[in-house]
């Protein structure tokens, strides 16, 4: 819906143009490669739109290569990952993994939510496996939206993220 | 006996074939859940759910997942050699207890071949709706996928009977559909397996928001069947409510109920229930069982029949869409891919590169589901399209929990309740 025009790669003018629009900057929405629910992706796309951000939404079933691509070509001020499927926290290993073997990738946020397992909630110990691996944040299918609202408006504004070499190895 | 079969004899003996979504990783546990399933105290078939990583071909995940005893949301047809299935079927699946696959794969050809292999040969799907709900595969892929796997299902030629696929057309993304735009797709799919050759097909159509309009739509959908499907052997096959669930007991029993009302008072031979895990998690064996067995006491408590007029709204909104797509391409395939291109089937809040997505939908105050926007659906004249206000995300939510939070009511009275089942 508010997917960006140019891409945030291109130089620093665009980034200022970025920035006088009144946007708090670029989040990616995204599944993970199994799970193709996408009514969680609508809802979030309408959510983090709302608390100013302009967002692109990747849609059902985004394979690990494709997360990867759209996150150092947009670099985005966080990627929101969403599971419902009961395969994320298999899914969210891998992925936090792959992400943040990649060195520019190494301290963008990245948080996971969803229904993340076949049981209900994730047990302490596997909540922990993720943030351990990379996740800055997890939330429950039971949080509702306040500790992710909360969340989001603690990110820095995308003017203090901006002195970013155009190679990216500055992150 | 085939499925089939199994199904026209027990409507015969004026019971409603219930059925579970199920399905476990483990060849054991997917043992017990099907002789469960044949023991319950209903008139039930058994069904094989597959795993997500199987649907997306992701054997990889999947073997990593069983070997490391993580769980899978489904039984991985493909990593378990066929002789790991045949055992797990042996002495279960007989002619009084046929046992139906379903997956949900736009790229299914291992799937089919593993479920041939192993004995299997009802199961379900559709050009369309196993794609646009179920991956970002291209459309037109799909189709050709489906084109193919029908031809090995027939080349099979069962000892048991003919081959039997189900369409998933009347579910697609589960809610806030228009039930015209089901009722076309469920059709338009079971034409394009009458075409290749297939005889033995079941029509599906998912309970929705309103139960008159339900009941049209199921009218609509025998008529158009009746029309199309000249010499085939069909039935219809109602899915309990595929959107947001009931979070209470009460609640998800009580819409489960619903569901197996508009099955009976449609005549409808099959229906495929949800449990009251549904709205927190994988269910187990033995909620599974239990909804089985409320659907089939809901079933028998319902002895009236629905009377609706032939050509309702649902029936005249789903012909016009049928019509438009045969006017596409003499192939049905072709004129699937093209029809959506143009816009003249569009599903609301589908997400998939392959839908214009121009098309919305909306809750109107008697529950039922009609059209905001028709973007280049081919239905100017034959309904009106009613704006709406801008969507945002609490007026999503509450489009989405409009059937849930009524049947949750039931449950709560007016106080303020815990959600049970969650914290399993
Ligand atoms: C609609 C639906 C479908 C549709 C989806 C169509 C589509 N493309 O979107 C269809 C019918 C196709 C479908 C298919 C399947 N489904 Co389904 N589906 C549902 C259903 C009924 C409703 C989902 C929904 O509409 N949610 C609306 C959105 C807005 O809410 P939400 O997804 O619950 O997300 C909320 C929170 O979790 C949170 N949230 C989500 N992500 C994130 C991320 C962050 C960062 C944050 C902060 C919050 C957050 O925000 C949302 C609003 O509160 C649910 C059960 C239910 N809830 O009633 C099952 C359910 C999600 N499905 C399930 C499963 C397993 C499947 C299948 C794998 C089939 C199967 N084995 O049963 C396939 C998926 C195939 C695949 N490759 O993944 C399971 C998952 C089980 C689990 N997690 O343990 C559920 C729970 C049903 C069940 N009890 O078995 N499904």
């Amino acid at each position: 819906m508010t997917e960006r025009l140019h891409d945030l790669h291109s130089d620093r003018a665009d980034r200022a143009d970025e920035v006088l629009a009144g946007g708090r900057g670029t989040v990616i929405v995204s599944s993970m490669a199994s799970d193709s629910h996408t009514w969680n992706l609508v809802y979030l796309e309408l959510l983090v739109g709302e608390l100013g951000f302009d967002v692109v939404n990747l849609g059902a079933c985004a394979p690990d290569e494709l997360l990867e691509y759209e996150c150092l070509s947009r670099r985005p001020v966080m990627l929101v990952l969403s599971s419902v499927n009961g395969h994320g926290y298999q899914d969210g290993l891998r992925v936090i993994q792959r992400l943040r073997g990649c060195r520019p990738l190494r301290r963008m946020p990245v948080v996971l939510g969803g229904k993340l397992g076949t049981g209900g909630a994730l047990t302490q110990e596997q909540t922990g496996q993720l943030l351990l691996a990379g996740f800055d944040a997890v939330f429950d299918d039971q949080q509702g939206s306040g500790s992710f609202r909360r969340f989001a408006a603690a990110l820095p504004s995308p003017a203090g993220v901006l002195p970013m070499p155009a190679e990216g190895a500055g992150a | 006996m085939s499925f089939e079969e199994f199904v026209a004899r027990s409507h015969a003996a004026g019971a409603l074939v219930v059925q579970p979504r199920m399905g476990f990783g483990d060849p054991t546990a997917m043992r017990a859940g099907l002789a469960a399933t044949r023991s319950a105290r209903a008139v039930t078939v058994g069904t094989l759910t597959l795993d997500s990583y199987t649907r997306v071909r992701d054997t990889a995940s999947a073997e990593h997942a069983l070997r490391n005893g993580l769980p899978l949301n489904g039984y991985p047809i493909v990593n378990h050699p066929p002789e790991v299935t045949r055992g797990m079927l042996a002495g279960l699946m007989d002619a009084d207890f046929p046992v139906q696959v379903r997956h949900g794969s736009a790229r299914p050809a291992d799937i089919f071949r593993a479920m041939i292999a192993a004995g299997l040969h009802a199961t379900e799907g559709g050009p369309v709706s196993y794609c646009l709900p179920y991956s970002r595969t291209p459309l037109d892929e799909a189709v050709r996928n489906w084109a193919f796997c029908t031809d090995l299902l027939l080349a099979a030629e069962p000892e048991g009977g003919r081959p039997h696929v189900e369409t998933f057309g009347g579910c697609m993304m589960g809610q806030l559909c228009p039930p015209s735009e089901l009722v076309a797709l469920s059709v338009l799919e079971a034409l394009f397996f009458y075409r290749r050759g297939l005889r033995s097909i079941s029509v599906s159509y998912a309970q929705q928001t309103n139960m008159e309009q339900d009941q049209e739509a199921v009218s609509a959908l025998r008529g158009l069947c009746a029309e199309l499907l000249p010499e085939a052997t069909w039935h219809v096959v109602i899915y309990a409510y595929m959107g947001l669930f009931p979070r209470t007991e009460v609640g998800a029993l009580s819409l489960l109920a619903g569901a197996a009302e508009l099955a009976v008072t449609t005549g409808s031979e099959r229906l495929i229930v949800k449990t009251t895990a549904e709205a927190h998690r994988i269910p187990t064996v033995a909620e599974n069982v239990a909804a089985l067995e409320h659907a089939h006491l809901a079933a028998r408590a319902t002895i009236h029949r629905a009377t609706v007029a032939a050509d309702n709204q649902v029936y005249r909104e789903a012909a016009a869409l049928v019509d438009a797509v045969l006017n596409c391409h003499e192939d049905l395939g072709r004129a699937l891919v093209i029809a959506f291109k143009r816009g003249l089937l569009d599903v609301p809040f589908c997400l998939h590169p392959d839908n214009a997505g121009q098309a919305r939908s909306f809750l109107d105050a008697e529950g039922r589901l009609g059209w905001s926007e028709l973007g280049s659906l081919p239905l100017r004249g034959v309904v009106e399209q009613r704006r709406q206000a801008a969507l945002t995300s609490s007026t999503l939510m509450s489009a989405l929990s409009h059937v849930q939070s009524t049947h949750d009511a039931l449950a709560f009275g007016d106080h303020e309740t815990v959600a049970i089942g969650g914290q399993a």
